[in-house]
């Protein structure tokens, strides 16, 4: 767990409310870079909600979300930039962005941020390949100099279109999709659309990847397949992963730092040991008013 | 055979200059699902760029044949230009900030354009026919039979030709370019695309651009052929358009040109068969039929119905 040391998004005092409902309700967390980061907790507990700030599709009511790259030190610069009207400054090894004040598109483009959705937002009618090929919508359209160069075939173009392609084939392989790569998309199975999803946001080359539910409807032998995937996703890319789930084998096995959110505040806040303990978290799942209650259902279901 | 011959001629070079406009209205209609009223009256602007961009030029360099065509090679690269920058800014003040609000908003804001737009060119130009000497009067005389000579004017060779050279070009960069392939995606899902980091309204201004050039194609074509525009010029045509847009499938690009074909060859066939007067009411009758039949257009994806 390395949001203390290594922090690469921290979300300070989010609030979002919906008229006079509260969705998320004053939360602060830290993801560390390299981390997988599991935000758990019960249906309509305000994850998505969460997830849909990060990536601007909504702008939160109050609060500041920070995500960095390279090492600049996020605390001596925060204020700093909060103070002026921009919405990223560049520092001393790296560049910090305050994601609450980014358009959506430039979100993914220029802070970083990928994400895949509860219910699959694939292009339908666009072949497998195609799908990541959009993903990397921004290098391509400089190196096709806003279609002009792409349109006379300048060498360049086609160089920076052969690497797209090759970037496209590594993450296809990667999903054992490479069989797939001229179906449409609309085509696949249920599992397959899922690791695609996965596939194209890797393709934006994000420094964030941000899954929401990426195991439900899959089953045991592809669930333990996505583990594998999102696992190399942090080791052999860097990329830190905040996921989303509520399959606990998933949670448990894969997560470095587990933050639990019930009626959209923070309730528990640490590794996945440390939450599964935590009596609050326990309560909050099986529904229990205290901890007594707790201990009495722990006891009937015999833990 | 030999009417037959020379009005498929005629037809077809009519269909492509209603196929041309209707690629701004499907693609328009594609990627925010809007039926951009004002496009038949962008078309007429531009007719009327044209005219000016090739009064002007053939004003001082005189009226030889090199001179002529010269002219209308410039005025078409100029009314392409200024059009695609009457499209945008109409895209920017008119349409973009009712994106978010309800579905009739951009609509009834399309219909104000198209009538400022008309009124604008009756005060600025006048509300009489304004012509153009006639140019490229010379024909290529194909067969001749029972006393009928079949034959294909200059202009129609260069309406056709210029048509097919734009929709292949046209075609490359929305099947090819990454800026055909954003197209496409925010057709599909606009929000997922901006999620990608497509600038989801820089490509839809984009599109407003792509079809405002391809209508300034058929309005100086339309100048060309008929040597006369006049204010109220972007209705008809337009409306004929939007017509082949929906028949072909709108969202459709080759349902575009398709559709805008067969408008094409329906009226002239009718014209030349039956009677001149009915010609609309036939295409817009074998529309009908068609919609009946098949509801998505003849190239439009049928709507899935999802459970």
């Amino acid at each position: 767990m390395r949001a203390k040391s290594d922090p690469i998004l921290r979300v300070e005092n989010v609030t979002m409310r919906f008229g006079g409902l509260v969705a998320v309700n004053d939360l602060s967390f830290v993801a560390g870079r390299g981390d997988i980061t599991a935000l758990i907790g019960p249906n309509g507990a305000g994850k998505t909600t969460v997830f849909n700030c990060i990536t601007g599709f909504y702008k939160p009511t109050v609060g500041r979300m920070a995500l960095r790259h390279g090492n600049i030190d996020i605390d001596s610069h925060v204020e700093k930039l909060t103070d002026t009207s921009r919405d990223s400054l560049n520092g001393t090894g790296g560049s910090l962005f305050l994601l609450e004040r980014m358009a959506d598109f430039q979100v993914s483009a220029r802070a970083k941020v990928a994400r895949t959705f509860q219910n699959i937002r694939l292009f339908s009618g666009m072949t497998v390949l195609e799908n990541l090929m959009v993903a990397q919508h921004n290098p391509l359209m400089v190196a096709s100099n806003w279609t002009l160069g792409g349109l006379i075939g300048l060498k360049g173009f086609h160089n920076r279109e052969k690497e797209a392609i090759e970037t496209a084939k590594y993450w296809l392989e990667k999903t054992k999709l490479i069989d797939r790569a001229d179906d449409p998309a609309g085509d696949l199975p249920y599992g397959d659309q899922r690791r695609l999803e996965i596939a194209r946001a890797m393709c934006t080359g994000p420094v964030l990847l941000c899954l929401d539910e990426p195991a439900a409807g899959l089953n045991p032998k592809e669930s333990l397949e996505l583990n594998a995937l999102l696992r190399s996703i942090r080791d052999d890319h860097g990329t830190s992963i905040l996921l989303i789930e509520h399959d606990m084998s998933v949670v448990m096995q894969i997560s470095d730092h587990v933050v639990v959110l019930d009626y959209g505040t923070k309730i528990s806040d640490g590794t996945p040991e440390e939450v599964k303990n935590d009596p609050r978290v326990i309560a909050a799942y099986l529904g229990a008013e205290d901890e007594t209650e707790v201990q009495e259902i722990e006891a009937e279901v015999g833990l | 055979m030999e009417v037959f011959v020379q009005q498929l001629i005629n037809g077809v070079t009519l269909g492509a200059v209603y196929g041309l406009i209707a690629i701004g209205y499907t693609m328009v209609f594609g990627i925010i699902g809007m039926v951009n009223f004002a496009h038949g009256d962008v078309f007429m602007i531009s007719a009327f760029i044209s005219l000016i961009v090739f009064m002007a030029i053939t004003a001082v360099a005189g009226f030889s044949g090199g001179v002529v065509f010269l002219a209308l090679l410039v005025a078409l690269v100029v009314s392409m230009v200024i059009t695609a920058l009457y499209s945008w800014t109409i895209e920017r003040i008119a349409y973009r900030k009712l994106r978010g609000s309800f579905r009739l908003a951009p609509l009834i804001s399309a219909i104000g354009m198209s009538i400022l737009l008309m009124n604008f060119v009756q005060v600025a130009q006048g509300a009489r026919n304004k012509p153009i000497p006639p140019i490229m009067r010379d024909t290529i005389n194909l067969f001749e039979r029972n006393g009928f000579q079949v034959a294909i004017s200059y202009k129609q060779v260069m309406i056709i030709a210029v048509t097919a050279i734009l929709l292949a070009i046209f075609w490359y960069v929305v099947q090819k370019t990454p800026l055909g392939r954003a197209q496409r995606a925010c057709e599909q899902d606009a929000k997922m695309a901006a999620l990608l980091g497509i600038n989801v309204d820089r490509t839809i201004a984009v599109t407003f651009v792509m079809g405002a050039a391809l209508a300034a194609v058929a309005g100086t074509m339309f100048l060309t052929y008929y040597g006369v525009v006049v204010f109220s010029d972007g209705f008809v045509p337009g409306v004929k358009a939007f017509t082949a847009a929906v028949l072909g499938g709108i969202g459709s690009l080759p349902g575009a040109v398709l559709g805008g074909m067969l408008i094409g060859l329906i009226e002239t066939f009718w014209s030349a068969y039956f009677s001149i007067d009915y010609k609309d009411v036939a295409a817009f009758s074998i529309l009908a039929i068609v919609l009946i039949f098949m509801p998505q257009g003849l190239l439009g994806k049928p709507e899935v119905e999802k459970v």
